[in-house]
């Protein structure tokens, strides 16, 4: 820092370097989702590759039986003393449903953080407001720490800011269709007035999304098909990465703003110097 | 509206005619138009197939859902031509009790399934909705996912079902063609072309989470059984949209009763059909059954199919020989005693309603799928998600 001073250079101190979510601190801004691998083999390489210290798991794929049920066995591939584990609700289409297995994943994982997602069209998955916001006011109270996934919706986002959720997680775009943040002005009407960590989830197709994002300023990035549906799942893990914080970097030394025209090479209030 | 009164307005024949001359870039792609010129003779099935691979990879990743279907009973009061348990069959018929389709059921469960579809004949005194709500019953403490393939029934029956833990309800149309369904079907309940059309909407508005539909093709030409089941997925997408909207693609198998198929639908139709759906219905989920053989089915896994059965029985007891103490003749929907040496047979058991084609075990078809790259999902639903409010 003294080396970067002396070079006459200044670190914006309002952007602060680590993620805090619900007092909790990650390195990392990148949080990987574990659907659609191959393999648990692979999903757990990829992973490790990607640097992330939080992964969200869909509990219908998980055994909450506690059995220990062989043939539901994603977690077993999620080494929960490196990871923060954060249960997703996906499969719930009503707030009643997501309750009802967010009870049951806390129980099985041990895990009181939640992805809340309540997608009732199968279709695009697109989520519901109505019901995320009373299922966030419910468990909330319950003792969750709650992640909601949302449209990218500002008034939706304060109104889940308000009832105690822990970040809110605004889509770029729907899941799975890689087609990056096309719902930007909103998120950057999100990203201006949060008081919680705002996580871009779903649609982020290539690094450069990832890294858009972060230079928009969002606190972190949610990313699962892009990297588990590419060739090499493990690399492309890294180039995320490699994107996130390139981002992130960007933004705390903070980009040049976009002009239309040239600049003017000699000043025009050049003959107010005495 | 239903999807009656869509279907009887459908241009179907100018559809398919528009199918037979389209060129893949008339139609623009989108909807029914669109699907009408993937299924042209004229599309690069190559082509279809590389565009149809990358969409259901965007979707549904590298993963297939694995599950069985547990036959609870072979009565039938239909008489429909091309299927074995047709009433007029002189077969050997049972229906299990629930508790021993707890017993057939906890064999699938140890070959990993977690989920069942439930499958029956219809018959309304032995196949009651109390009998199937009975059956779900039982295994909805357990079962992550439970769905039936039953004979139609009305909303108030699903709903109890639904209440009970079901998740899905999968009734296949046949044919979409009106005249072939009067010829296939000729007594019975299911006779009724509008009623059978109708049952996915019934079933969704008593609140099945998952629908699915299909035709089963050798009745009449494929092309417009094809065009109108997109129809259907249309019209379900739209008015039924909280569903997950499956099409299962069966092929006619020989049966009982010796029906032969009516049209060819070879290899290659079946192929396009596959990826004409995907690519107009990227969401939708595809079924595919142990019907088709195994080299088909590998084949058929990058190109869109999203659920596969395996090791599957297709008669009542046929995993673990629940029910062969009940077994009995019946010729002409009567019930004929058998003499006891047949009953007593070791290996006598009820009659398949088809023969299967893929004879590969669960654990076989999983290793298959592993080493083409793909996870074998046993678990991807959670019983939780079906309970009653």
């Amino acid at each position: 820092m003294a080396d970067r001073r002396k070079a006459g250079l200044v670190t914006m101190t309002d952007k602060p370097q680590r993620l805090r979510i619900a007092s909790r601190d990650f390195t990392s801004r990148l949080i990987m989702g574990t659907g659609k691998f191959a393999s648990g083999e692979l999903m757990a390489a990829a992973i490790e590759a990607s640097g992330a210290e939080m992964v969200t798991v869909a509990l219908r794929r998980a055994d909450l039986t506690g059995k220990g049920d062989k043939f539901a066995n994603i977690l077993t591939f999620i080494d929960a003393k490196k990871y923060v584990l954060l249960p997703n609700t996906s499969g719930a289409r009503t707030a009643e449903e997501a309750c009802r297995l967010a009870r049951l994943g806390r129980e099985a994982t041990g895990s009181d953080w939640l992805k809340l997602e309540i997608h009732p069209d199968p279709r695009y998955l697109l989520p519901d407001p109505i019901e995320t916001l009373k299922a966030a006011e419910i468990l909330v109270k319950e003792g969750f720490t709650v992640l909601p996934y949302i449209h990218a919706d500002p008034v939706l986002a304060k109104r889940l800011q308000d009832a105690g959720c822990a970040t809110v997680m605004p889509l770029g775009s729907p899941i799975g269709s890689a087609r990056g943040i096309e719902t930007r002005a909103s998120i950057e009407i999100i990203l201006e007035q949060a008081t919680v960590p705002v996580v871009i989830d779903a649609g982020l197709g290539a690094p450069s999304h990832a890294a858009e994002a972060m230079e928009m300023g969002a606190d972190a990035v949610l990313v699962n098909t892009a990297i588990a549906v590419a060739a090499d799942p493990v690399r492309m893990a890294g180039a995320f990465q490699a994107a996130v914080e390139a981002g992130r970097a960007a933004y705390e030394i903070g980009l040049a703003p976009k002009r239309r025209e040239a600049d003017a090479t000699s000043p025009l209030t050049g003959f107010l110097t005495p | 509206m239903s999807f009656v009164s869509t279907f009887n307005s459908l241009p179907l024949s100018e559809l398919h005619k528009f199918s037979l001359h389209a060129s893949v870039n008339d139609g623009s792609g989108k909807g029914l138009a669109g699907f009408a010129a993937l299924i042209s003779p004229a599309a690069e099935l190559e082509e279809l197939a590389r565009r149809a691979h990358e969409v259901t990879l965007r979707h549904f990743g590298r993963t297939i859902r694995l599950f069985a279907p547990l036959y609870l009973s072979n009565e039938c009061i239909n008489v429909c031509r091309f299927c074995g348990f047709s009433r007029d069959n002189p077969i050997l018929r049972v229906t299990l009790t629930p508790e021993q389709v707890e017993m057939e059921a906890r064999y699938l469960w140890e070959q990993g399934f977690r989920h069942i579809l439930l499958v029956a004949g219809e018959h309304p005194h032995f196949v009651s909705g109390n009998y199937l709500r009975d059956c779900v019953a039982r295994l909805h403490p357990d079962w992550p996912s439970i769905s039936l393939e039953v004979g139609p029934m009305e909303t108030e029956d699903y709903r109890r079902i639904v209440a009970a833990g079901a998740e899905g309800l999968v009734v296949y149309q046949e044919t979409y063609d009106r005249s072939v369904y009067s010829a296939m079907h000729k007594s019975g309940p299911k006779m009724d072309f509008d009623w059978r059309l109708e049952t996915p909407e019934r079933a969704y508005a008593a609140g099945f989470k998952r629908l699915g539909i299909g035709a089963l093709l050798g009745l009449a030409d494929w092309r417009i059984e094809a065009l109108a089941v997109a129809a259907h997925v249309d019209y379900l997408l739209r008015n039924c949209w909280q569903a997950q909207v499956t099409v299962s693609i069966p092929r006619l198998r020989p049966a009982a009763g010796e029906f032969q198929p009516m049209v060819r639908v070879a290899d290659r139709d079946l192929v396009q059909f596959v990826c004409a759906l995907r690519l107009t219905y990227p969401e939708v989920g595809i079924v595919l059954s142990t019907r088709e053989s195994a080299k088909l089915r590998d084949g058929l896994v990058p190109l869109g199919v999203t659920m596969m059965s395996a090791g599957s029985h297709t008669e009542p007891g046929g995993y673990t020989g629940q029910g062969r103490e009940e077994l009995h003749l019946t010729k002409g929907g009567r019930r004929v005693e058998l003499s006891l040496p047949l009953i007593d047979s070791e290996g006598e058991h009820a009659t398949e309603q088809f023969q299967i084609a893929d004879g590969r075990s669960p654990s076989e078809v999983a290793g298959i799928l592993s080493r083409m790259g793909y996870e074998p999902v046993w678990k991807d639903w959670e019983g939780a998600l079906n309970e009653a409010s």
